[in-house]
């Protein structure tokens, strides 16, 4: 099978419970293995995916327990991972993307997730409807830069 | 067991955990403030010998434990840091507020 062919995709539903948040990071990079990644591309997607969740689990469901859903696609060299939460949504996108905004600071959030997600991801998209949930869409090049 | 937390006259050390995310970050929080309200402490020391993984919860607990200490005149440092938590102090702007030490490091895990 030639490389642009490959194809493979994944999806894991699990409760946003904090401690589920290694395990979603685990299992996503074990999928990527197939890819060949370094180290450092495998830690940059667990980081991202890691700022994806504990959005969904602080933010959108506010630390109530609910179901978080992650796809995964393999497509050529790249892999796109999406976060999806049904919790309270985004009511500014951009906003939200800002560095150093939060709007948790009694939690000491950093501000920096979305910041992270860009750093180490080549694509991030974000939907988001209030009351509906969000989507965090982002996508990876692996073996991008040798 | 092995000491996570240590106090040295005005220094605490803290073990940083392996992973360093949400979960770790929230209990770190606790036991340090724990520390913080106790003791007379000026000076924090974030060890990350062991940590292989942080995200910006890692953030959120050292920043917040700056702004804790910079108001009683004190200040924390990091040490044994990896490229990677380098890259990502780096990408926080926390290099401009504290001290971080550098390690070069063990072999890195997945």
């Amino acid at each position: 099978m030639r490389e642009y062919e490959k194809s493979n995709e994944m999806a894991i539903e699990f409760d946003g419970h904090p401690s589920n948040e290694a395990f979603a990071r685990v299992a996503v990079a074990a999928f990527c293995t197939q890819l060949n990644p370094t180290l450092e591309e495998v830690a940059d997607l667990k980081t991202a995916l890691s700022e994806a969740i504990t959005n969904a689990i602080i933010h959108g469901y506010e630390g109530q327990v609910h179901k978080i859903r992650i796809e995964c696609e393999i497509r050529g060299n790249a892999i796109s991972v999406a976060v999806i939460d049904r919790g309270k949504g985004i009511e500014n996108i951009e906003e939200a993307m800002q560095p150093m905004f939060t709007t948790k600071p009694e939690m000491e959030r950093s501000g920096m997730g979305f910041v992270f997600m860009e750093a180490f991801m080549d694509q991030v998209q974000v939907e988001s409807r209030p009351g509906e949930g969000t989507a965090v869409r982002m996508k990876k090049v692996i073996g991008g830069q040798a | 067991m092995e000491q996570l937390y240590q106090i040295e006259g005005v220094n605490l050390t803290v073990r940083m955990p392996t992973e360093l995310d949400h979960l770790g970050a929230e209990r770190i929080k606790k036991e340090t403030d724990y520390y913080l309200e106790n003791y007379h402490i000026q000076h924090i020391i974030f060890d990350f010998q062991k940590t292989d993984f942080m995200d910006s919860s890692g953030i959120g607990v050292v920043a917040g434990r700056y702004r804790l200490l910079n108001l009683r005149g004190g200040s924390v440092e990091a040490v044994h840091v990896s490229e990677r938590i380098d890259k990502i102090f780096h990408l926080s702007g926390m290099h401009k507020i504290m001290e971080i030490h550098r390690e070069e490091k063990k072999d890195e895990r997945v």
